[in-house]
């Protein structure tokens, strides 16, 4: 009552140039945009500025050492282009994608299905298959390094049941292999988990339905909860993608990029020319190489959703 | 009016962060000195301080810091801090990125900045040298020996008798009849492979030549060197294979061949041993040595103090107490009796055939400028040789396929 007298009131008196700024709209404008702040000045320091700035390094060629900073234009995109090695790398990456994806994929959903049951001591199963997730990635990578020596704990197991190990992280095969598996375990606890909460997501009783029409085990999960939680596929498979091209210390501590050139990735070739052998500038193309791949996997898939995403079709 | 003073604030504080990290401050000319090192060893850092709280007391606007890397990464961490702007006023330099660091202009000459400089033996201050000056002070030669396990070798051959193929020979036993691991060439791991240049050194072999541009690993005594080295691993079983973990100073090997500066991991070793020079080849006797030099970096932001505790560092007197872990490059300084001093682990036979004799007619390590490129093509390409049955000339050829451009680059 007493808002609406002064409001009565105010054509009288001339109101401040300040309330007249401030209106509603740009209050709450203001109030957005201090409500998002702290995330966008995150994204812009860490993400886009760094984004920038490797861009514009990988036009340069920058030896730290003499203190040279030379722009040279596209010499270093020629440079990748004509780079005898990138094959070799970008094929080791596409090796370790396909199978940490294959993988981890298959056996988070395994897992899912398997812990999705109303059985005693499933949540033990599940807190154990989640705890590597927590656990620090170079701690549990360098616990696996020893493990996986030619004198270590898998082929002592091994050589328990009268089968001799190959010598895991010295053959271009088993090192791939066993950084693939090292990773999986690492995280598949992480899908396996998001996977549950799709599977605790589907209707019950379209499973009763698919039951009283005599469908089988298999049929019931391709045609019921294969499509329902399709979403979490979608999500899980663009994570793996996206970080499994992000793979570094696991290579680092487990193989350095061996044997030969086997296991190195993109980003562990990226850090042995820029970090090791000082090419600054030829390590910010590599960078923007794989910033590249990155984007293109990820509006693939994204653009793929409505294919084989369930809600999207 | 709020949020211009919240912007003011927040400006304020920012001045404030940029201003924490500065070495100096404004009461005068205090300084802070920092000089990365690779070593966080306890009874290290407690030399290093106190000779830094010495150095402090007699110029006390002066302060040294400490700044222990690991030495895995450590050449890669300083670049990257010196990329970063945070340049550290001295660094230790590893002989292999000695060549990069002294070739690019990194480093201020220090012929001003050390202490009586003709003590310094010559063969100590080749790697660090360019044009006449001299751009690191090699505070550490450190030349390459054999430890013996005596509890599992205790007929050890001696004097001319002590060859490779007896070596090899007392190594192969060791390991079948205590069912541990024979000769362990420390931290080759199958990676580092410029730890094997103590072996083929024997053969007179070399990675490169000397002016660096000819790849020496399809030469005939390269070929015969990593032959023997072949067999050694999957023939004989002497030298552990790839993948299998051994340490010496844990009592898993018989011998191991690495720097004399790791005698101290011995001290409270539960088994006896010795030291004993480098096994005789086909060229004779001779001496590896590895290197590391102090430098004072160029965009340091106090480089006349750096230079100024530099001298103080490694004058005569501190360089006898650093000589305890680091074997000095000063003559005087270089007889067994003084070494024994401060070496109270190694007798004074040890020091006088293995530290004093290789120091004055030892080679370095193999380095070269773009070091770490080339010491990384040289690993991959020599991978196909960590298995029984490998073409090693054939493997050696590859390896000249993959470096020769890299060596003229």
């Amino acid at each position: 009552m007493i808002t609406t007298i002064s409001r009565v009131d105010a054509p009288a008196t001339t109101p401040p140039p300040r309330d007249r700024f401030w209106t509603t709209r740009r209050r709450d404008e203001l109030t957005g945009w201090l409500f998002i702040a702290p995330q966008l000045a995150g994204t812009v320091v860490f993400v886009l500025v760094p984004l920038l700035l490797v861009g514009w390094y990988s036009l340069h060629e920058w030896n730290v050492l003499a203190d040279s900073f030379t722009f040279v234009g596209a010499q270093n995109y020629r440079a990748l282009a004509q780079d005898p090695k990138i094959g070799g790398v970008l094929r080791a990456s596409a090796l370790f994608s396909a199978g940490l994806v294959v993988v981890n994929l298959s056996l988070a959903l395994l897992l899912a299905v398997l812990l999705n049951q109303r059985l005693r001591g499933t949540t033990v199963f599940r807190v154990l298959f989640f705890s590597p997730v927590v656990v620090s990635l170079v701690a549990w990578t360098i616990v696996w390094r020893f493990m996986l020596q030619n004198n270590g704990g898998i082929n002592d197991l091994l050589a328990a049941v009268g089968v001799t190990g190959p010598n895991w992280l010295r053959s271009g095969g088993t090192a791939m292999a066993a950084v693939i598996v090292v990773q999986t375990f690492k995280n598949v606890g992480l899908n396996m988990v998001l996977f549950l909460a799709a599977l605790q997501g589907v209707p019950r009783e379209l499973y009763e339905a698919a039951r009283t029409d005599g469908a089988s085990a298999w049929t019931v999960f391709r045609r019921i909860t294969l499509p329902l939680i399709s979403p979490t596929v979608l999500l899980t498979s663009i994570i793996t993608v996206v970080g499994s091209l992000q793979v570094f210390a696991q290579i680092a501590v487990l193989t350095e990029g061996g044997p030969g050139t086997s296991t190195t990735v993109l980003v562990y070739y990226l850090y042995q020319q820029a970090f090791q052998f000082h090419a600054f500038g030829y390590g910010a193309t590599l960078s923007m190489l794989l910033f590249a791949i990155v984007l293109a996997l990820t509006v693939l898939q994204w653009r793929m959703r409505r294919r084989w995403v369930f809600h999207e079709s | 009016m709020r949020v211009m003073n919240i912007a003011a604030a927040m400006v304020l504080l920012g001045s404030l962060a940029a201003c924490g990290d500065g070495s100096s401050s404004a009461d005068g000319g205090a300084v802070t000195l920092r000089m990365t090192t690779w070593s966080a060893n306890e009874a290290h850092v407690k030399l290093f301080t106190d000779i830094a709280a010495a150095y402090h007391g007699a110029h006390p606007n002066v302060t040294v810091t400490f700044d222990a890397l690991p030495v895995e990464n450590y050449t890669t961490a300083v670049t990257t801090q010196i990329a970063g702007g945070n340049t550290p006023d001295l660094a230790w330099i590893l002989e292999s990125a000695a060549p990069d660091f002294v070739s690019s202009g990194a480093l201020v000459p220090l012929d001003d900045a050390v202490e009586n400089p003709s003590e310094i033996a010559p063969t100590t201050t080749a790697l660090w040298k360019q044009d006449g000056k001299l751009l690191a002070y090699p505070f550490s030669t450190s030349p390459f020996g054999v430890f013996v396990n005596t509890d599992l070798v205790p007929d050890l051959p001696t004097g001319d008798d002590w060859t490779w193929d007896a070596a090899i020979g007392a190594a192969k036993k060791a390991a079948v009849s205590s069912g541990k691991q024979g000769l362990v060439p420390r931290d080759f791991d199958y990676k580092d492979w410029t730890n094997l240049a103590p072996i083929f050194d024997a053969w007179g072999a070399q990675a490169w030549s000397a002016d660096g541009k000819t790849c020496g690993f399809d030469k005939q005594p390269m070929v015969d060197a990593m032959t023997f080295i072949h067999q050694a691993i999957f023939d004989d079983k002497a030298i552990p294979g790839p993948g299998v973990a051994a340490d010496f100073f844990a009592g898993d090997a018989a011998m191991t061949i690495t720097q004399i500066s790791r005698a101290s991991l011995l001290e409270d070793a539960p088994f006896d041993w010795t030291l004993v020079r480098l096994p005789s080849g086909p060229r004779g006797t001779y001496a590896v040595f590895g290197q590391a030099g102090i430098g004072v970096l160029k965009k340091g932001e106090h480089v006349d103090e750096a230079k100024d505790f530099l001298r103080f560092f490694t004058n005569d007197a501190n360089s006898a107490k650093l000589a305890a872990y680091f074997p000095p490059p000063r003559t005087p300084q270089l007889t067994p009796e003084t070494l024994a001093e401060s070496n109270p682990l190694l007798k004074p036979e040890n020091l006088k055939d293995v530290v004093i004799d290789g120091i004055s007619s030892g080679v370095v390590k193999p380095s070269h400028r773009n070091s770490a490129e080339i010491v990384q093509a040289v690993r991959s390409a020599l991978d196909p040789m960590w298995k029984p049955g490998a073409d090693v000339p054939a493997v050696l050829t590859g390896v000249c396929t993959a470096i020769q451009p890299l060596l003229t680059k």
